[in-house]
């Protein structure tokens, strides 16, 4: 039983993940019609906003210490970060030790600029295009933006701890005990998710929004600039990516391919859960987090060897023949 | 000319002269040469080359025609290459065979997963196709390993026990792949002045069996078949409400294109008998996609442009390291020398794949018909005076 | 374009048009008469080096080529000479190889065999190369090795560590100086129990594919012998990046030391998960949890921070060595690029050296008379102690260590200590030990 609800949490804990990714892919998807291949790159980049806030708060002056050696057998240069100059040991290693959370307020508008950037500059153009044009192009540019990211940072993952407070585990009944961290990334997916829904529900942008993905002539018939909101949806999309990755940064370390990583699973999850649902995308992202942590199990792989290799792949085929448009998919979206 | 007309027995004969004379094309540069860094006439490019030229072919015959996009083709070239390196195992080391055997088990496999993926359309489509291949991927490399060898791919070994012919050869070795005694490997050198040219037996079988392809490509795309395969892509619901049922003609298409995947994956193992299970990832299902569309989807001769510049980048711009950069511009001051250096350093080598997105995104931004549509923009600056001259036999636009 | 002349090269084997050697430029007639492929016949010798570029270990290859650029400038004489001075074969001179200066050329194998082997061939096919080398995975390095038998050249293998490669896989022309899952086990099991006692129940998470499994069986062979037992083996896909609900098992099932066959990023997402799940804190059946990673390498324990302090490990090589080849390299090294090297860099510049003095004791670069110079051949002073390159299998024999993660590391560079030299003797097995049998060498192929 223990194990089974382990399972169940770890399910929801990469859920959260596969939701929050697929959530911005659908949103783009359902208002501006874009095959997005670099939405998985977006993720990376909001990973990496957090590796270059943890690099920035421990920039350093060397000083030399004459009494230890370094590995050549030269005198030793010790790094004192400026930060921690500044503020003091104590309080400078704790703004240190909370980089991650620090970076979510640092991510936010560098993810939302870089979204409109993207937009205005790149993906604008490729509206009236073919989707394998879309595909064509959003993939180049997911290759560029991680190889620029490999230029300056290398190929081997950083790791960018949780701050202490948020390490080690939780005792959660008697005999379960699960990572504070990964309790926190949950949470913080739900608020995420219910944050845009909420803004979609119950504000007229979100409104007007929601109009233009059903009906994008009409809306702008209608004399409102519908362009200019999905600009900023672009940028939300982008945000919510960006803030997903962050977060995720101590779970397991980023590197520069974790985008790719989660780009074919989260086409996946938006596929299954339906073209153009928000919350088919994140019913999917938890459907297929869990199934996969169940399929990962001894007792299961026992049985049948090899599925947890595809159990993803094998529940999305099942799902998209029994259910023509996935989970909660429209008609006519990207058929 | 073999029932095409004018202009498309022009594009066949340009393509078979290049092909033919592709040893000397892609080795401009004399041997010694600063520049031989960009030959790429060696019997190893040439081949894939034209193998992934099969490849994207094939792809093209169900993306351009049809519109259906598949991103687990890789899926079938995987599976050809098996069957090829197993009749080589088990058979014989005659290429033949192996072939065959690829193409139709290629063909095989794509009915079955066609049959079930094409009951979707759009991107439902392409996610089946992408799940099914994946699975193969990873089944592949993990719990089919006794069929697979896994990671490491399936390779010849001194013991397989082969029907016709023997295990190793006279000193020792694996025997090597053939055509009724034509060794795949054997090659001729011709040198000229500083120049030299390599002419390969493998190159040479792949470049015939291509033209083949290509020619076949041709003819169904000229086809009624091929007509009501691009009805299907501009209005599928309209060819419904005239009473045809258009599965079939998709689910044909979809098989053909298969059978080239198979086709090329047959002929990379003839060329190389080893078959890895990367060879069915995504990321090389998603490479057919971009060299489709870089050269130009629902072109004739585009796929085989795209199909080629990829490989090219992979295989050229990679090996262009520091060490080489320094010797091109060692005639310069040292500074600039540096400078220079320093700027084109992240381009090349462990760099390739920057400027090969860079590349799909200017090709995709600025040429929405990919290098075709290059092409056609500079013959038409020489041919500006023919102001209505008509498209070329390979324009057909993608979309 | 007077003259038109046909001849044969390069990797192919034909009977050729014996007349037109006649007409022939004399550097290539001397090429096609040498009766080996590509033998060098200008005053330079051309070395392949292939190296992952891209994909997950590009750090590690880029680390690679740094040591082979570093191999290259000694052998033609530059720099300090590195561990040319403390080898104990003297015949190298600064000279390059038999009086022909090293050059070399460089590729990416993506990690992928078919990317590697492409690579591999055009080395061979366009630049002439007579040696290929490198690697950072079995999988590349069995791939690589078996065109390079085929083509007819010498292959020195780079990181590689699975057993198949020098075992059921091995090839005539294929060598390999790094360690093998096998000499991992052997030397970590003894330790292990030493550290952690003889009754310990462990549960195995394990990379599936080739080495992975070879890994697997090596190190729970060797654990059980020493009376441990192996409660669960779990294999995990590759392309896992989550382990948590590989970990979260492993809380409730009894063992109480948790091993990870896991290389890479699979390696530092997998520790980091168990660290996450509180593992190290963990006491069962009366004993402190304990964590097992077989395979160390210091660029992933670099990867993984924090989460190695403590964890035991086995390595190749490590620049915390003292010997004198060591320091020399470590020295060059360092003061070339201003961080210690990796073990891959280690092996990789080992792998040249050996290959470089191979021909030149053989007096040529006959692959065949490469081979029997390398064969039995004994030597020290390049850091892991007096070594044998078994002539049975092409497999080095020599001292393994075992490390453990610092605790309190006083550099970024400073993350493995070394807790062990674990002897030769306690890792050498016999050729046939069921682990590596199933293959055979074949002949020596010198190609052309």
């Amino acid at each position: 039983m223990d194990a089974i609800l382990l399972q169940i949490l770890n399910g929801l804990d990469k859920g959260s993940a596969y939701a929050l990714i697929a959530l911005g892919l659908t949103l783009i998807f359902g208002t501006l019609g874009v095959v997005n291949f670099a939405h998985g790159a977006l993720f990376m980049i909001g990973a990496f906003c957090s590796v270059t806030l943890q690099r920035i708060l421990n920039i350093s002056y060397e000083t030399i210490d004459p009494t230890k050696t370094d590995f050549l057998g030269n005198p030793a240069k010790i790094k004192t970060p400026y930060v921690e100059s500044w503020f003091g040991p104590e309080m400078g290693s704790s703004i240190i030790e909370w980089s991650v959370p620090l970076a979510i307020l640092f991510a936010i508008p560098i993810m939302i600029g870089i979204g409109f950037i993207m937009e205005r500059g790149l993906i604008k153009h490729f509206y009236k295009r073919p989707h394998a044009d879309q595909i064509l192009v959003t993939f180049g540019l997911a290759i560029v933006l991680q190889e620029v990211i490999k230029y300056y940072f290398g190929a081997n993952p950083i790791q960018t701890p949780a701050p202490d407070a948020l390490e080690g585990v939780a005792q959660l009944t008697s005999t379960i005990v699960y990572p504070i961290w990964r309790i926190v990334y949950f949470c913080f997916a739900l608020v995420i998710i219910g944050a845009v829904f909420a803004f979609l529900q119950f504000t007229t942008f979100g409104m007007v929004v929601r109009a233009g993905m059903a009906d994008r002539e009409t809306v702008g018939l209608l004399g409102i600039d519908i362009d200019k909101r999905f600009t900023f949806m672009f940028g939300l999309a982008a945000a919510v990516a960006g803030l997903a990755g962050v977060m995720y940064g101590p779970i397991n370390a980023p590197n520069y391919h974790m985008g790719m990583d989660f780009l074919v699973l989260s086409f996946v999850v938006v596929v299954v859960g339906g073209m153009g649902s928000l919350p088919g995308a994140v019913a999917a992202g938890f459907l297929l987090g869990i199934l996969e942590s169940f399929a990962s199990m001894k007792e299961v792989i026992t049985i049948v060897p090899g599925i947890n290799q595809i159990i993803i792949y094998l529940v999305a085929i099942v799902i998209l023949l029994t259910r023509p448009r996935g989970l909660m998919g429209r008609k006519g979206v990207m058929e | 000319m073999f029932g095409l007309d004018k202009k498309d027995s022009t594009l066949l004969l340009i393509v078979a002269l290049l092909t033919m004379l592709a040893p000397f094309i892609f080795n401009p540069f004399p041997t010694d040469s600063g520049l031989a860094q960009f030959n790429a006439g060696y019997p190893d490019l040439m081949q894939r080359f034209v193998i992934f030229g099969i490849f994207a072919i094939g792809f093209n015959i169900l993306f351009g025609l049809t519109g259906y996009l598949s991103f687990g083709h890789a899926a079938f070239l995987g599976v050809g290459s098996y069957s090829a390196v197993w009749m080589f195992k088990l058979l014989s080391m005659n290429i033949v065979p192996a072939i065959l055997l690829s193409v139709v088990i290629a063909g095989l496999f794509a009915l079955v997963i066609g049959f079930v993926s094409l009951r979707r359309t759009g991107i439902y489509f392409s996610i089946l196709t992408l799940a099914f291949a994946q699975m193969s991927f990873a089944l592949a490399y993990s719990v089919l390993t006794p069929l697979t060898n896994g990671e490491t791919g399936l390779q010849l070994t001194l013991d397989d026990p082969r029907i016709l012919g023997s295990s190793a050869t006279a000193d020792g070795s694996i025997p090597v792949t053939n055509l009724f005694g034509l060794e795949m490997r054997s090659a001729y050198d011709l040198v000229i002045g500083p120049w030299s040219f390599t002419f390969s037996a493998g190159y040479y079988v792949c470049a015939i069996v291509m033209l083949l392809s290509f020619y076949l490509a041709i003819r169904i795309f000229r086809s009624p078949f091929g007509m009501m395969l691009r009805a299907i892509k501009s209005n599928q619901q309209r060819l419904n409400y005239t009473g045809l049922n258009p599965k079939p003609y998709t689910l044909a298409a979809f098989v053909i294109s298969g059978m080239y995947a198979g086709l090329a994956g047959g002929l990379m193992a003839a060329m190389d008998p080893l078959a890895g299970a990367e060879r069915m990832q995504w990321t090389a299902s998603g490479e057919v996609v971009l060299m489709t569309i870089l050269g130009g989807a629902g072109t004739l001769i585009g796929p085989v442009l795209g199909a080629g510049a990829i490989k090219y980048m992979e295989n050229i711009f990679s090996k262009i390291n520091d060490n080489v950069l320094h010797g091109w511009f060692a005639f310069l001051p040292d500074g600039i020398e540096d400078a220079i250096v320093f700027i084109i350093h992240p381009f090349v080598g462990k760099g390739w794949h920057l400027t090969l997105g860079i590349i799909f995104m200017l090709v995709v931004t600025f040429l929405p018909g990919g290098l075709v549509e290059g092409g056609q923009r500079i013959a038409r600056l020489f041919n500006r005076k023919k102001a209505d001259d008509p498209k070329s036999a390979s324009t057909e636009p993608a979309e | 374009m007077s003259k038109l002349n046909v001849t044969r090269r390069g990797v192919i084997k034909t009977g050729a048009v014996a007349g037109a050697g006649l007409a022939l430029p004399t550097y290539l007639s001397a090429a096609s008469h040498s009766g080996y492929t590509n033998a060098p016949t200008g005053s330079t010798v051309t070395l392949g080096f292939n190296v992952p570029q891209t994909g997950p270990y590009a750090d590690e290859g880029a680390d690679e080529l740094r040591a082979y650029e570093l191999a290259v400038e000694h052998l033609n004489g530059g720099g300090d000479g590195g561990m040319l001075s403390t080898f104990s074969s003297k015949v190298l001179d600064g000279t390059g190889i038999l009086g022909k200066k090293v050059e070399y050329v460089t590729g990416d194998t993506q990690t992928k065999s078919d990317a590697a082997r492409a690579s591999a061939k055009s080395m061979i096919e366009k630049d002439g190369a007579i040696m290929i080398t490198g690697g950072s995975s079995s999988g590349v390095a069995i791939a690589v090795q078996g065109l390079c038998q085929e083509a007819g050249v010498i292959f020195m293998a780079g990181l590689t560590h699975s057993n198949d490669t020098t075992g059921k896989d091995k090839k005539a022309n294929g060598f390999r100086h790094f360690f093998n899952g096998y000499m991992s086990g052997a030397a970590l099991a003894p330790v292990l129990a030493k550290m952690y006692g003889n009754d310990r129940k462990a549960y195995h998470l394990t990379a599936d594919y080739t080495w992975g499994w070879t890994q697997q069986e090596s190190i729970a062979a060797a654990t059980e012998a020493l009376g441990w037992e192996t409660v669960n083996n779990v294999l995990t896909p590759l392309a896992a990046t989550d382990f948590s609900s590989y970990i979260a098992p492993v809380l409730n099932s009894g063992a109480d030391v948790l091993v990870l066959n896991h290389y890479g990023g699979n390696m530092v997402n997998s520790l980091t998960n168990a660290v996450q799940f509180g593992l190290r804190e963990k006491v069962v059946n009366g004993k402190d949890f304990e964590i097992v990673v077989p395979l160390y390498s210091r660029l992933m324990a670099k990867g993984a921070g924090a989460n190695v302090k403590g964890i035991f490990g086995s390595t190749n090589w490590h620049w915390s060595l003292q010997d004198e080849g060591s320091k020399a390299f470590v020295k060059s090294f360092g003061t070339k690029y201003g961080f210690p090297p990796s073990q891959a860099a280690h092996t990789c510049y080992v792998q040249t050296l050996l290959y470089a003095d191979a021909a030149q004791r053989a007096g040529s670069f006959n692959p065949c008379a490469i081979g029997e110079a390398l064969e039995g051949y004994e030597f020290d002073g390049l850091g892991n102690g007096p070594t044998l390159y078994r002539a049975e299998d092409h497999q080095c024999f020599k001292d393994v260590l075992v490390v453990k993660g610092k605790d309190n590391p006083t550099s970024e560079f400073d993350l493995l200590e070394i807790v062990e030299v674990t002897p030769r003797a306690q890792v050498e097995y016999a050729p046939d030990h069921p682990m590596f049998a199933g293959g055979s060498l074949g002949s020596c192929n010198p190609g052309a």
